[in-house]
């Protein structure tokens, strides 16, 4: 005990000597600066770890919710009353808090990443089955008539025609799904799978400054690149978009006076 | 279904109820915090977003500030404050992070709704010779007033969630109960007080729906407007309940600040609706 002790008390002396003698003051983990590149040095292992789970659970729930929510706006746009149900639903699910949200899932599923994915899930559905279905609706009846009496089936009209018009409501959407979906799985830390959220969680326990502010950055920075990818997919997806961005505001309110005098 | 029957005896023991870690005291605290950051909000939000709407400056603040808003983890600021300076000043982390988060919802709706107001009629009571002020509080606001109580809504409930998340961070509030339950592993606590967390935050929704109801400036106007004149299309005949879904489209839809892309592709269909 005595020898450890020792030990350590001249392993400090000796690195306080080493730090004086090269005249940068103590380092910047024993002051627990804020930003300490060291950390990032010595860590950089546990947080690329924990961003690859953060990445993991978010591109997961959001890949569900968009397959669960779109079958959902379909039903919900086939028959007018089962949208009422759907759309109150899914509202219900966003009101209820994460943190209550995980721990009720917490009893299904026992502590495993299924909680978070699926709370995550859950959440993503009210926006995602509300653009998706804004989209559909919005595609113009004329369109969908021309398609049909050029022989489209209602599979392909879906697939081919009212889809491809959907698409930029869709992926609006899902990119606030996705940011806030990021955001959220910060507080999966409470059954240990919150990917940069654990980081955090940690460093609030040891009171280690710079292990929070690193994952807090990394975690706004993974959202916004993740906005910013989906919003280049979308450019790529609907490349018709593009040169009508500036003709549009004429077309729309054209639209609108139509529509007042209809 | 043991996790139900543990959380129902936890819930109906008397015991669980009383004292400083009891359910009354971490409602009353739950409840005083996010009362107390909502009022701080709508003081704060409120007046900006109403002028800035007003003048019809600033959009481009007002819309950002919700999509910066959702892409910041509510956990992470909280734990932030919590070790900077302030950690030591008791509640002011926990207020200062809800006030953070309520304050873009409340400004973002209160903004979208005064732009929204039907231009011809904003011009057609200056027209009429109303002043600043006058068109302000008797045209403008009353036309605002459904997303303005929609932004009310969002942030009450966002609220009530990062009141929750305090507890994560050492604050009170029902959170407590919840992380105190997965601290012993007692699943019967952890879902009750989930399930305590949940009834409050629908009870908040559910009252302010209420409220939205009750208050409507424009309440008898809306529903005369359906019946003599059918021709009534302009924003006067969008009942509260119609809008709640549009309205979610048109302030989603302006995520990542590029209009035209895709947001204004909702906003513009979703209206003639």
């Amino acid at each position: 005990m005595d020898v450890a002790s020792s030990a350590t008390a001249a392993a400090s002396v000796l690195t306080g000597a080493r730090s004086m003698a090269s005249g940068r003051g103590p380092s910047c983990l024993e002051a627990n600066d804020w930003i300490c590149g060291e950390y990032l040095r010595t860590r950089s292992q546990e947080l690329v770890d924990a961003t690859v789970q953060h990445v993991g659970i978010t591109v997961v729930s959001v890949l569900i919710g968009l397959l669960v929510a779109f079958p959902l706006a379909l039903l919900a746009r086939r028959r007018r009353g089962a949208a009422g149900p759907v759309l109150g639903l899914t509202t219900v699910l966003y009101t209820v808090p994460s943190l209550a949200m995980f721990a009720l899932l917490t009893p299904v599923f026992g502590v495993s990443p299924a909680v978070v994915v699926t709370g995550l899930v859950m959440y993503s559905l009210t926006i995602l089955v509300r653009n998706i279905l804004a989209g559909l609706e919005a595609v113009p009846a004329e369109v969908r008539e021309a398609a049909r009496g050029m022989g489209y089936g209602s599979a392909r009209l879906l697939f081919e025609v009212e889809l491809p018009l959907a698409l930029p409501a869709l992926v609006a959407g899902l990119r606030i799904a996705t940011v806030s979906t990021v955001a959220m799985t910060t507080i999966g830390s409470v059954v240990g799978y919150g990917g940069l959220g654990n980081l955090i969680a940690s460093g609030m326990e040891g009171f280690f400054k710079a292990e929070v502010l690193t994952a807090s950055v990394l975690c706004v920075l993974l959202a916004l690149v993740a906005d910013l990818l989906l919003m280049g997919l979308q450019r790529l997806l609907t490349p018709w978009t593009r040169g009508r961005a500036r003709a549009g505001g004429r077309l729309r309110r054209t639209a609108g006076a139509a529509k007042a005098v209809g | 279904m043991d996790a139900i029957t543990g959380a129902w005896q936890w819930l109906t023991t008397a015991a669980n109820w009383a004292g400083e870690k009891g359910v009354w005291h971490r409602l009353g605290e739950h409840l005083y915090l996010s009362g107390l950051c909502l009022l701080i909000s709508c003081l704060i939000a409120l007046p900006v977003a109403l002028w800035l709407g007003h003048l019809g400056k600033g959009g481009a603040l007002a819309v950002n500030l919700s999509n910066v808003g959702r892409a910041v983890p509510t956990f992470a600021v909280l734990v932030l404050l919590t070790l900077s300076p302030l950690g030591t000043h008791g509640d002011w982390p926990t207020i200062i992070a809800l006030v953070l988060f309520a304050v873009p919802p409340l400004l973002t709706n209160a903004y979208l709704g005064m732009r929204e107001a039907d231009r011809d009629v904003v011009e057609a009571a200056r027209g009429m010779g109303m002043s600043g002020p006058q068109l302000l509080l008797r045209v403008e606001i009353p036309l605002a007033y459904p997303l303005i109580m929609t932004g009310l809504r969002s942030a009450a409930v966002q609220v009530v969630a990062t009141a929750t998340l305090a507890a994560l961070a050492g604050g009170g509030g029902l959170g407590r109960i919840i992380t105190a339950g997965f601290g012993n592993y007692d699943t019967a606590q952890v879902v009750a007080g989930a399930v305590l967390v949940a009834v409050l935050a629908l009870t908040v929704e559910g009252a302010l729906v209420l409220v939205d109801r009750g208050c409507d400036p424009m309440r008898g106007r809306r529903r005369g407007a359906k019946g003599p004149r059918t021709g009534g299309e302009g924003p006067t005949s969008r009942g509260a309940g119609r809008l709640d879904g549009a309205e979610e489209a048109r302030t989603d839809g302006g995520a990542g600040g590029d209009g035209q892309t895709g947001g204004e592709e909702v906003a513009a269909v979703r209206k003639p609706a």
